[in-house]
């Protein structure tokens, strides 16, 4: 098996799956883009158009992208302010202990996401735990409308995706050169200083990692708006499973679906070039 | 320092404190999240008089029992694969995406693909779908395991007259063996939980509903103790799977 077609033969398998079950599906989304619905679903081949192209940029649909872009932004700032801080006291415990805190952080990510987010449910519901509290300490005479609002389907998404850029940033972290803080500290900066100086913009990658991750899934998903949100907050997610599940409208699901993979394929290039640009200055500085 | 370790329990206090709810709630004999009416197991049983939960179970369970069979072995494959040749840009992009494609995109992308295939969809088309990602995952661990292998010891192997099956048996499956085990782990543990895909892909039909369908469907009609027992027993089975995962691969997952 030393030979150039035995390491073929071992690939094709695997590689022959991915390209029948992913490549090609995907590619499909953008056939379809150009036909009509027929009658009755499905599609209409003797129909090519660019109607569901033009529709994408409806004034009605712009406004349900820019308001995920809004809370998917919102959602990301979040968990890098709550990641940030986190990841870096991982990287700051003693060696032999990272491993098992990283693992304590990651763990939730590995279960069953319904879950994580019908959890939110049971405390923010008015009969909930949180609301009983209040009105049992006093603090409020009548339960909060806490659930079916933005701000839950923020928390939700935060709640589900924190412990990716926990990860995400630890890891570039753990890549830091200790000596460019420590020269920093010996220059006289304090504190502070060298963590917005020197910390901050050699973690930029794993920052921007963390974020474009967080924002692709909370923009595409439609789980969350819908149990935490009540499907009173229409994210792009929810539009596309529309498309396909209710309305039976496939070409123009495919449409918002090519929109939502062009842009996460912008942000993964400004992802990467920031990365290449960070690793230049590293080289430099 | 201190601030910023009373930070990071603080964050293992957010992460951890909804799940522990969930948990705690399942054995509370009242069945209400606000009062405690003593510890009961009854609500575990109601969930196993329940037919549909069953039924959903047992067919997630088919599903992600094929599903990591076959991505176990082509990932496996793969990974000894690409391992041994020329790096290329492209294949690493195509092995890189399932990781990172939104489920609703492929979702919807088999869903069009199958249909216009005219492939029945049902519990055959999730597990096609859900091989996908596994498929991908499997390979990065093991992967990962190769790159400190030592390939001489194949040489040796064939020196001495192994055959190339005798060879992979004997000696390399051995010593990656762990990181496919942990792979596998793992690849059962994303099949089992995983929603969007599976519910583009099922069909109509309870024949074809999986565990979290069926969660989905009872999560919003609201809550209910029952569903305090279902996720109770869920999250079990996946920390005891990604602990195991985790001790076989050293403490090292790959990024999510």
């Amino acid at each position: 098996m030393n030979t150039r077609s035995g390491t073929w033969l071992l690939m094709l398998p695997g590689l022959l799956w991915l390209g029948l079950l992913m490549v090609v599906p995907c590619l499909l989304i953008f056939v379809l883009i150009f036909f009509e619905r027929g009658i009755y679903g499905g599609i209409d081949w003797q129909a090519p158009t660019l109607e569901n192209v033009t529709r994408v940029f409806d004034p009605l649909y712009l406004s349900i992208f820019w308001d995920s872009a809004e809370i998917a932004g919102l959602s990301t700032l979040v968990a890098l302010l709550i990641g940030y801080p986190a990841a870096y006291a991982i990287a700051k415990a003693p060696a032999s202990r990272q491993t098992a805190l990283l693992f304590l952080a990651i763990l939730p990510f590995w279960t069953n996401y319904l879950i994580r987010t019908y959890a939110w449910i049971v405390l923010l519901n008015p009969a909930g735990l949180i609301n009983t509290l209040l009105i049992w300490a006093g603090l409020r005479s009548e339960p909060l409308t806490l659930l079916y609002t933005k701000p839950a389907v923020v928390l939700g998404l935060v709640y589900s995706y924190t412990p990716f850029v926990i990860l995400a940033i630890y890891s570039a972290l753990q890549r830091l050169d200790p000596s460019y803080a420590e020269a920093s500290r010996d220059l006289g900066a304090g504190a502070f200083q060298t963590f917005l100086r020197i910390i901050l913009p050699l973690t930029a990658p794993g920052v921007a990692a963390g974020a474009v991750f967080v924002f692709v899934l909370s923009v595409g998903n439609f789980v969350t708006p819908d149990l935490l949100g009540g499907g009173k907050f229409q994210m792009v997610g929810n539009l596309i499973y529309d498309q396909f599940l209710s309305a039976r409208d496939w070409p123009f699901g495919a449409a918002l679906s090519a929109l939502l993979i062009a842009l996460m394929m912008l942000l993964l290039f400004a992802q990467a070039i920031a990365s290449l640009r960070a690793r230049g200055d590293y080289a430099r500085a | 320092m201190r601030a910023l370790n009373g930070w990071l329990i603080a964050v293992y206090g957010f992460l951890y404190l909804p799940i522990a709810l969930l948990m705690v709630l399942s054995f509370n004999h009242s069945g209400l999240p606000t009062a405690w009416g003593g510890f009961s197991f009854e609500w575990y049983g109601e969930l196993f008089d329940n037919p549909k939960i069953i039924g959903a179970a047992w067919n997630s369970l088919v599903v992600a029992t094929w599903a990591t069979a076959i991505s176990t072995v082509l990932g496996t494959l793969l990974a000894l694969g690409v391992e041994r040749s020329r790096p290329s840009t492209s294949r690493e992009a195509l092995l890189f995406a399932p990781m990172i494609i939104p489920d609703i995109v492929l979702a919807i992308a088999l869903l069009s693909f199958f249909t216009l295939m005219k492939f029945t969809l049902g519990l055959r088309s999730i597990v096609m779908a859900h091989v996908v990602f596994n498929l991908a995952f499997v390979c990065a661990i093991v992967r990962a395991r190769l790159k400190s292998y030592d390939w001489s010891l194949n040489e040796a192997s064939r020196d001495l007259g192994a055959t190339a099956a005798a060879t992979f048996f004997r000696i390399t499956l051995p010593l990656i063996g762990p990181a496919v085990l942990a792979g596998a782990l793992l690849a059962f543990t994303l099949s089992i939980d995983e929603f969007i895909i599976a519910y583009f892909t099922a069909g109509a039909g309870q024949s074809s509903t999986t565990l979290p369908m069926q969660i989905y469907a009872m999560i919003r009609f609201g809550v209910t103790p029952e569903i305090n027992a279902m996720a109770t027993l869920v999250m079990g089975v996946s920390f005891v799977m990604i602990l195991a995962a985790q001790r076989l691969n050293k403490g090292r997952l790959p990024g999510a």
